[in-house]
């Protein structure tokens, strides 16, 4: 699903350079669950962001399902975020005048598909999410773990590939973390590829694969034994 | 332009985010409201002036006398000059070809007239047929003095609208009555109105001789006036009479030995000359108002520019989201440019039409004489509407153009 060689990434701050990335070897197959971790400056957002088609890569190949990512104009590029990727946030990133059935269909509507029909997508995802009841809240009307489960219904609706998660549970509380891993183990289980960065152990034990990033290398990638979220509630 | 999918998306962004909407709406609306005002009182001080000057004929020339200034082959200064029925005569001969109408006047200052109970002191004068014309005076009822009138000595005369209301009132019907006019008995035989309003239509004309020969003028006149065949050209019909005045001052200056520059001993009126410059005076009036009108709509522009400007910024992290999921730059640019050509358009077509409502509703109000008829071409109006909102779109699509550029990574970075 995901192929990653040699892959290198620098920004320029001022006059002196930052070498974040520095030549990471990395694949991913489907119906993976993968944690991204390491401490902050370790490089694992940028590379999320590579992944995600968020950001370029200064040097290396990147192939998503077959498709390589490279040089990419705008345009294409956000055909392929909405083709083959999902995104969640750390802080939800919900359009604030926008109720949570339309936060839901919007990647819907990019893929021009007509009101009614998305709204009908968007409706069953909200409904896979458990707020059906909540269609019609505006975000600052739900919780941090409603805003979540709404930005997983949204990452979902538009069928992507591959979902990645940027500290997804960074927001919340423990036992709202602990619901929302749920509900990724759950799509996990219906064979979704997933990449979640975090910094918490306990978030990445419930992951099937972790990778450890240090100073733009990866030093540690296991596969574990996945913890379920029902065994610890 | 015309996806039914995008205006909901448009309109849902309109409609959550009112004050944004309203500072741009009002930003427009304002401006062209301006405008359509600003104009309005162009047109109205315009029509005001040019309804003071349409009085008499545009073409009219006036000749009337005064003491001389100058001595002047060894007569002295301050005789008053006396036109006689003789210069009238010898000018129009003279300067026939120049001539179209042509009338001299006797004037008998503030003429009691009674009718009945009813009395007023109003200017009475004796004129010749033509006169009608040169005054620009047109007939209510009956006719003008004519040439048999003259000939016979008849007491004929043609009164002012308002003399008519005036001692006529509403019951009797002023033609064939007989009013009294500084002691002599007339029949009015006309009603006639002016352009030049009520102060013009308190006179009363009489024929040129019965006034001459009912008032001990013998052949005395007060002042003659011409007025010259119609160009096409202003500028010629200017050079025209200007020449022709010219000419008929140094004839009359001659004839009763004037210095030919005493400007004190005869009066020249050429109401053409007067006119150009009343002309030059309203295009520079209605150029500042365009001015004006002009920087308040560059005003509006920069204004929605700004607007659009922080829309964009406020926006940012919202575009970023929507790219993220898929939004291509194109869509970005297209929903932004919409939303606020559509902001503009509706907004420019409220202040249009709130000017033209209260130029509708305080016009008549503050009609005066050197203000009327404020009012605004619709065309030029409109198209001032257009042009704001094409001007918006363009000042609105480096904002627009910029937010398609942002990278969702950098719009999205936490606060």
């Amino acid at each position: 699903m995901i192929e990653i060689k040699d892959l290198h990434k620098s920004y320029k701050t001022g006059k002196s350079e930052l070498h974040v990335l520095k030549g990471i070897n990395f694949s991913v197959k489907e119906g993976e669950l993968v944690a991204i971790m390491g401490s902050s400056g370790s490089g694992k957002s940028t590379l999320l962001n590579i992944l995600g088609i968020l950001d370029e890569a200064d040097s290396g190949t990147y192939v998503l399902d077959g498709v390589p990512i490279k040089n990419l104009n705008e345009t294409l590029a956000s055909q392929y975020r909405n083709k083959f990727l999902g995104f969640v946030f750390q802080s939800f990133n919900l359009i604030n005048y926008k109720s949570a059935l339309d936060n839901v269909a919007l990647p819907l509507y990019y893929q021009g598909i007509k009101s009614k029909e998305r709204n009908e997508i968007a409706m069953s995802y909200l409904k896979k999410v458990g707020l059906e009841t909540h269609s019609h809240h505006l975000p600052n009307e739900l919780s941090g773990g409603q805003k979540q489960r709404v930005a997983i219904a949204r990452a979902m609706a538009s069928h992507p590939k591959v979902l990645l998660a940027d500290e997804p549970t960074g927001a919340l509380d423990t036992k709202t973390s602990y619901e929302v891993m749920e509900l990724i183990q759950g799509i996990n289980d219906e064979g979704k590829t997933i990449l979640i960065v975090t910094h918490e152990p306990d978030i990445a034990a419930m992951c099937k694969r972790n990778v450890i990033l240090r100073d733009g290398l990866i030093v540690e990638d296991k596969y574990i034994t996945q913890q379920r979220v029902t065994a610890n509630v | 332009m015309f996806n039914i999918e995008r205006w909901q998306e448009i309109f849902e962004a309109i409609s959550k985010n009112k004050l944004r909407t309203f500072l741009t709406g009002v930003s427009v609306a304002s401006g062209i409201f301006i405008l359509v005002i600003l104009l309005g009182a162009g047109k109205g001080i315009q029509n005001g002036i040019q309804n003071q000057f349409a009085q008499d004929a545009t073409n009219r020339i006036s000749i009337w006398p005064g003491n001389t200034s100058k001595e002047y082959k060894g007569l002295g200064i301050g005789r008053e000059t006396k036109l006689k029925n003789r210069d009238y005569e010898i000018v129009t001969q003279k300067f026939e070809d120049y001539i179209d109408n042509k009338s001299a006047i006797y004037s008998v200052w503030s003429g009691n007239i009674v009718f009945g109970k009813e009395t007023g002191t109003y200017r009475v004068e004796g004129v010749n047929p033509n006169y009608q014309f040169i005054e620009n005076a047109s007939i209510v009822e009956g006719r003008f003095i004519n040439l048999s009138d003259i000939e016979n000595y008849e007491k004929a005369a043609v009164i002012g609208k308002k003399v008519a209301t005036d001692l006529f009132k509403e019951k009797n019907k002023p033609l064939g009555q007989s009013i009294n006019i500084s002691g002599m008995m007339y029949k009015v035989v006309g009603v006639f109105t002016d352009p030049g309003g009520e102060r013009e239509e308190q006179r009363v004309f009489i024929p040129l001789s019965t006034a001459q020969k009912a008032y001990s003028a013998g052949d005395n006149i007060r002042s003659m006036a011409f007025t010259m065949p119609k160009e096409t050209n202003f500028n010629k019909a200017v050079a025209e009479s200007k020449k022709f005045t010219e000419e008929l001052g140094k004839v009359l200056k001659k004839r009763h030995m004037i210095a030919p520059d005493d400007e004190s001993a005869l009066f020249i009126n050429n109401s053409l000359e007067e006119a150009k410059k009343i002309y030059q005076m309203t295009d520079i009036i209605q150029a500042f108002f365009w001015f004006v009108g002009i920087l308040t709509i560059i005003a509006g522009v920069v204004g929605v520019g700004n607007i659009m400007l922080i829309v964009v910024k406020e926006r940012t992290k919202e575009i970023g989201i929507r790219k993220a999921l898929g939004a291509s730059p194109a869509s970005i640019i297209a929903m932004i440019l919409q939303e606020s050509i559509f902001i503009t358009l509706i907004s420019g077509f409220m202040g249009l039409i709130l000017g033209l409502l209260v130029w509708a509703g305080i016009g008549p109000s503050v009609e005066s004489d050197f203000f009327s008829h404020p009012e605004v071409d619709f065309n030029i109006a409109l198209t001032t509407v257009i042009l704001l909102t094409v001007a918006g779109a363009f000042a609105g699509f480096i904002p627009a153009y910029k937010a398609a550029k942002i990278k969702p990574i950098v719009a999205l970075r936490d606060e």
